[in-house]
């Protein structure tokens, strides 16, 4: 097992490279770059720039460098002492700004991950067990749904009826008296009261997806041998399907992790920038657009390592699930 | 209710089970009646498709749906009291108490019908415990004393392990294990063996029937081997589409068979344990060609595996094959007959040694130094004739587009001279050329066979190498095919390499027998010679092993077991 | 000879039943499948499948809307009319009520009249129940050229005035009508999947087919670059090429740029599909025969592995369009991919974005998002549909 994490976890390096070359890829692509923008307004604005600083952040960024220079000026400042570089928007080092926004991504993931998972997993199961029934025709009806509609139109649906509706402003995820007041647990009701839209919005499509999945390998499991095995020797049916074919059918739910995960990421991306929310999202949209480079880059490279990482665990969640790879 | 006379445990009367499909009713069994009876063993033999398994799995109410129980009755004695199982319903408690309580079942495929994911002991404990309230503890010595019984070596142990750590042979002894957890009187076996090689087969049906003696338990074998009925019945039923043709003790029907059916399935079994008639001795042919047209020499393979470990799929072989010579090679699972068979066409490439061809011209060829082109060549003149006929066959294509593929491949022929050749390669193998616009899906499998040998006669070879080709048949399609072979042999005067796993196809087809075993030739000799006076150890387990389709001569009582040397 | 002949003279079966015994539910035709070739197999499959040939249907019409896109809407996408902002939508009526009570038919809309919200101090428009705007069919309505190709005045639907005011789905901010930007949006938007999916299916057969032939370290190379792309969340990464796209590049460039973004993320889930039927495929016996048979190995890729292929890949390939259609949907209501004067339903979208306009004006909205449902479920459906056909041997 320790051999299986390690050789695991390996493996994970060489992506990990693939992942950093093409976000600093991207990053490049459009052309001219932020200093050379930002001098320009600067000087039009009549504004006094300090050629010393620029010519500092020209050295230590190596704008003249070429590109794989530049690359891994950047990835040995990262593995060396954490400098992702520094945001000329914000003017202040990327580190500071991306770790707060980091960590409000990996919680709304986290819990929408769970909360596909607590809602595909039983329905999933019934769905399988009752195929062709009048539950599971609604089921497959508003899976479909779900996996159509997109995660933005979806927001704005759910905005738009909760202000028409109800009355609220729902973005962000606390509300303005809250915004910049310290944790209490007043905030975290307030905090938790404004999660479950984007929760919902986030997983919905996830969720659909898993059922299919779940309900897809299950309808083949139920047909094995193994199954008529277990009720041959008189066990109860509910304990047959249980006990047997949704465990081998959770394999394949346990590693969907490994693409539900990145799919959800892009899903609070997204929905994050419709619903203002402070996670990285909005942030990582405003520095594409104006050309920010390192904060941009380091979103992208730290949500991908999100999205890897999760595969990490859902491989080793099945090596502990399933004895045929753990041996292997 | 209806009283059971007291030896009889089931009883069986006018069981009608239906499969409702899109289309049609399938009637799956009709009328079906037996009696199960203490210490007695009932065969239900027939072919693919006669309703055995839906039949025996009517009885603890588990057939799969659409299929359903629509008529007659299962009476289960019990004492005083007798249940009529068709009347039960499938997930009540009274049905539940009597699957693995009063029936216990061991399926066919031990692999795919224990769980992967759960340890060989927690099934089987799960099995004990839920049919008494024994504690986790008492469970637990009570499954390693049942493992122990089955035979497995180092029960505590293994107990742990799970399913695709244990060899076929052990994993079908756990099975057995499982159904006699909640100690049953009536024990059904679905194909036990057909999933396992001749000498595993024949200790499992040893341990069977021993258990089923021991325990005074009736029994209900259902398979499709004549000789594995011979060997374990009291009483035979034969089955055909749904009902039962012929009932009766095993002797009677092994020697005084009254329907035709039951006479034509013996004698396609009973054929095969005799030479072929139709078969010239080889010398008559050899006389005057007395050079091999292949030889292959210190022939070897050898894989690597995971964590430095390397497996030896072939060893040094060794052997002659002369013009119009059938020969074949026998072995087990395992025992590098197929590898060896892809060596000399080389879809896999040897590690070590040669194969030499002679074509007409007298020339040696060397066939291990060829080039893509020259082998081309070569692939022309020795064909290959595989065991699935579904998998071989591209089901895309049409029966003319597959037999003629090779010769438009090779620019042989096209247009109506392609058609022509076509209808006349499909007269040769017994097929109406009036099919060949059709596709492969509208073929059994004996005609698919046939295609499949058709396509390997397009380009007039000199040698056929079979693979298992008759495997993959029932009994009866495989005495035809072997006879299609024989003909095909005698006409064009080809030289067969055929593979099997299977004694009595070899005995029947072949001239001379290689034996393998664990990648080496083990014995090389005349075929009625290795069958009837084999001289290794090996080969006499195997032989041994082979059932014999009659009542009255049991080879398995007294077969010889064979034990491997350490280092081997 | 005959191979019966060979059993010997007992065997012989005089056996009257020839297989199971079956009851037929249905009556009639017993169609022979025996010479029926494995498209028409296929198609037959796909029949029998309801929500399938229904979503296919909807498909169908998407693009047949798309095609015909000029004749179809009533108004030019750019014709705007600010004396009719945020105008709610008027229904079609068939009858007008004439003032001696009696009806007659008069295919009609209902016109507009200002009411101003006090509150607000704003002018909104409502529909007038008093005002006919009488319409009709085949109308003369603004000039367009079909396909800039033909030029024509004619329109499936319209005011048969041309200056009377006929918008079916309402107006958005700047008076335009929003039915007649649907219909031009579908064009753009539908096109977008169909040819993003057609460069992703040329990427993903070409990788997938290397991968799955040549193995080794071929296939360990392609493998591992699909891993990364795979496991990158798609929209940071749209989101970042999307934005390094200049803003001075005119609306067909962006078009295309954005096409080919959307489809450098959907091929790896095509390439993974094409290589893993791709190994199946040439580990079967019939693969083997044909090489055994001297096929080369062009010959044996297209006469027969990828015919066995073609239609796993065309429901792949369908199901993969959806991904597309989102895919620009979203960036361009971000503001990152199609960008006016260009009309896609994401375009329409980016009207949406404040929550307050979608109050007063939910239409902007509410079209839009439809179309865009409408479209993915079908492509969902029809997938799904010819995903359970393809293999036509399968039972």
């Amino acid at each position: 097992m320790l051999g299986y994490i390690f050789r695991r976890v390996l493996y994970m390096v060489p992506t990990l490279f693939g992942m950093s070359l093409i976000s600093f890829m991207i990053i490049q692509l459009p052309p001219g770059d932020y200093l050379t923008s930002m001098i320009a307004t600067m000087s039009d604005s009549g504004q006094a720039v300090d050629p010393a600083q620029i010519e500092r952040l020209k050295q230590i960024y190596g704008f003249d460098d070429p590109f794989y220079l530049q690359y891994l000026k950047w990835m040995w400042g990262i593995l060396s002492r954490g400098d992702f570089g520094w945001s000329f928007e914000w003017n202040q080092p990327v580190s500071g700004l991306i770790w707060a926004r980091m960590g409000s991504t990996l919680v709304i993931s986290l819990l929408s991950l769970l909360f596909v998972w607590i809602v595909a997993l039983p329905i999933g199961i019934y769905s399988a067990v009752r195929r062709h029934s009048a539950g599971d025709h609604v089921f497959t009806f508003f899976g479909f749904i779900g996996l159509a509609v997109p995660n933005f139109i979806l927001a704005l649906a759910l905005m738009y009826v909760a202000y028409k509706y109800l009355g609220l402003s729902v973005g962000g995820l606390n509300s303005p008296e809250y915004a910049e007041a310290p944790w209490s647990f007043a905030k975290v009701i307030d905090f938790l009261a404004h999660l479950w839209i984007p929760i919902i919005i986030i997983g919905a499509s996830g969720t659909a997806a898993l059922i299919r999945i779940l309900r897809a390998n299950l309808t083949d499991e139920l047909h094995k041998p193994y199954v008529v095995t277990a009720r041959a020797k008189g066990l109860p049916e509910y304990k047959v399907i249980l006990k047997y074919p949704v465990r081998i059918a959770l394999n394949p739910f346990v590693s969907a992790i490994g693409w539900v995960l990145p799919h959800l990421v892009s899903g609070v991306t997204i929905t994050a920038i419709v619903l203002n929310l402070p996670t990285a999202g909005p942030l990582l949209f405003r520095a594409l657009v104006s050309q920010d480079m390192y904060l941009a880059g380091s979103f992208i490279l730290l949500l991908s390592a999100l999205t890897l990482v999760g595969m990490l665990l859902s491989d080793l969640l099945l090596a502990l699930l399933d004895p045929r790879i753990r041996f292997n | 209710m209806a009283t059971l006379p007291d030896d009889v445990v089931l009883s069986v009367e006018d069981l009608c089970v239906d499969f409702r499909l899109r289309t049609h009713i399938l009637h799956a069994v009709e009328k079906v009646s037996f009696q199960l009876k203490r210490g007695q063993t009932l065969c239900l033999v027939g072919e693919s498709g006669s309703g055995k398994s839906v039949t025996a799995r009517s009885l603890l109410q588990i057939v799969d749906r659409p299929g359903q129980i629509v008529g007659g009755r299962i009476l289960l004695g019990d004492g005083e009291t007798v249940t009529d199982i068709a009347a039960l319903h499938p997930d009540s408690r009274t049905m539940r108490a009597i699957r693995g309580r009063r029936i216990g079942l061991i399926f066919q495929e031990p692999m795919s019908s224990l769980s992967p994911v759960h340890t060989i002991g927690s099934q089987i404990v799960e099995a004990i415990r839920l049919h008494s309230n024994m504690d986790k503890k008492v469970a637990r010595e009570r499954m390693i004393e049942l493992l122990r019984h089955v035979e497995i070596p180092n029960a505590e142990k293994m107990a742990d392990r799970y399913t695709f750590e244990f060899s076929g042979g052990m994993r079908q002894r756990a099975m057995i294990a499982m159904a006699l957890a909640g100690d049953p009187d009536i024990l059904i076996a679905d194909e036990p063996t057909t999933a396992l090689d001749v000498t595993t087969q024949a200790e499992i049906l040893d341990l069977i029937k021993r258990l089923q003696v021991g325990r005074g338990m009736a029994m209900l074998l259902i398979t499709h081997d004549m000789g594995v009925v011979a060997e374990v019945a009291d009483e035979v039923a034969v089955m055909r589409f749904g009902r039962i043709v012929e009932h009766g003790p095993v002797d009677a029907i092994y020697h005084a068979a009254m329907h035709p059916y039951t006479r034509q399935l013996l004698a396609s079994t009973v054929k095969l344990t005799h030479h072929a008639e139709a078969r010239q001795p080889v010398s008559a042919l050899s006389a005057e060609a007395p050079k091999p047209v292949l030889s292959v020499r210190n022939l070897g393979k050898t894989f690597g595996l995971a964590g430095n470990t390397t497996l030896r799929a072939v060893d040094n072989a060794n052997f002659d094959l002369y013009p119009g010579e059938n020969l074949g090679i026998v072995g087990e699972s395992g025992s590098g007959k197929t590898t060896l068979g892809r060596l000399i066409l080389r879809t896999v490439e040897p590690t070590t040694g040669t194969v030499l061809y002679r074509p007409k011209d007298g020339q040696e060829i060397d066939v291990t130094s060829l080039d893509k082109k020259e082998l081309r060549g070569f692939h022309r003149e020795v064909r290959l004739v595989f065991q699935d006929p579904f998998a071989s066959l591209n089901p895309r294509m049409t029966v003319k587009d597959v037999i003629g593929d090779p010769l438009i491949v090779n620019g042989l022929a096209k247009g109506k001279a392609l058609e022509d050749r076509v209808s006349e390669l499909m007269r040769l193998v017994g097929l109406d050329p009036m099919g060949m616009e059709r596709y492969p899906h509208a073929f059994s499998g004996g005609q698919r066979q046939r295609i499949g040998i058709a396509r390997a006669l397009a380009l007039e070879p000199r040698i056929i190498i079979a693979d298992e080709a008759t495997s993959a048949l029932d009994v009866s399609i495989r005495s035809q095919i072997l006879d299609l072979l024989l003909d095909i042999r005698q006409r064009l005067n080809l030289s067969f390499i055929f593979i099997s796993h299977d004694i009595s196809v070899v005995r029947y087809f072949c001239d001379r027998v290689a034996v393998m075993h664990r990648g080496r030739i083990v014995e090389l000799g005349g075929a009625e010679q290795i069958c009837t006076a084999p001289q290794e150890a090996y080969t006499k387990s195997l032989i041994s092993a082979v059932p014999n389709p009659d009542p009255r001569d049991k080879r398995m009582l007294h077969r010889q077991r064979f034990i491997a040397p350490a280092n081997a | 000879m005959s191979i019966h002949e060979t059993l010997g003279p007992h065997s012989k079966p005089p056996l009257t039943v020839d297989g199971p015994s079956i009851s037929p539910l249905k009556q009639g035709k017993t169609v022979s499948t025996a010479a029926i070739g494995p498209w028409r197999l296929v198609a037959g499959k796909l029949v029998r499948q309801k929500v399938a040939m229904v979503a296919g249907a909807i498909i169908l019409f998407l693009y047949l809307v798309g095609l015909f896109a000029e004749f179809l809407a009533p108004a030019l996408p750019a014709t705007s009319k600010p004396q009719y902002t945020y105008a709610p939508p008027q229904g079609i009526s068939l009858f007008v009520t004439k003032p001696d009570g009696s009806t007659e038919f008069n295919l009609h809309v209902k016109g507009y009249k200002v009411e101003i919200d006090k509150a607000a101090l704003r002018r909104t428009f409502v529909v007038d129940d008093n005002k006919v705007v009488p319409i009709g069919f085949f109308v003369k309505g603004p000039a367009y050229q079909l396909w800039g190709l033909i030029p024509m005045d004619r329109h499936l639907i319209g005011p048969i005035s041309p200056s009377d005011p006929m918008y079916l789905l309402g107006t958005d901010r700047l008076g335009r009508d929003v039915f007649s930007r649907l219909v031009y949006g579908t064009r753009v938007s539908m096109s977008v999947g169909l040819v993003g999916v057609a460069m992703s299916l040329i990427l993903g057969v070409v990788f997938g087919s290397i991968s799955g032939f040549y193995g080794g370290w071929v296939d360990t190379l392609i493998q591992r670059i699909i891993e990364v792309i795979s496991a990158m969340p798609t929209i940071p990464l749209w989101l970042g090429l999307a934005a390094a796209i200049p803003l001075t590049w005119s609306p067909v460039s962006v078009y295309f740029v954005i096409t080919i973004i959307v489809s450098f993320l959907g091929w790896t889930s095509l390439a993974r599909e094409v290589r893993g039927r791709f190994l199946a495929l040439r580990s079967e016996d019939f693969v083997t025969a044909a090489k055994l048979d001297g096929s080369s190995e062009a010959r044996l890729i297209f006469r027969h592995i990828l015919p066995s292929l073609t239609s796993h890949i065309l429901a792949v390939v369908t199901l993969a369009v959806p991904t597309m259609i989102v895919a620009e949907t979203s960036l361009s209501f971000l503001g990152i991919g199609l960008k006016p004067p260009v009309v896609s339903w994401g375009v329409l979208l980016q009207d949406a974005q404040n929550i307050r306009t979608v109050a007063t004006a939910p239409w902007l909205l509410i079209w839009p998002s439809l179309a865009v449902v409408v479209a993915v479920l079908s492509f969902n459906f029809f997938g799904d549909g010819l995903r359970d056909a393809a293999d036509p041997y399968d039972n």
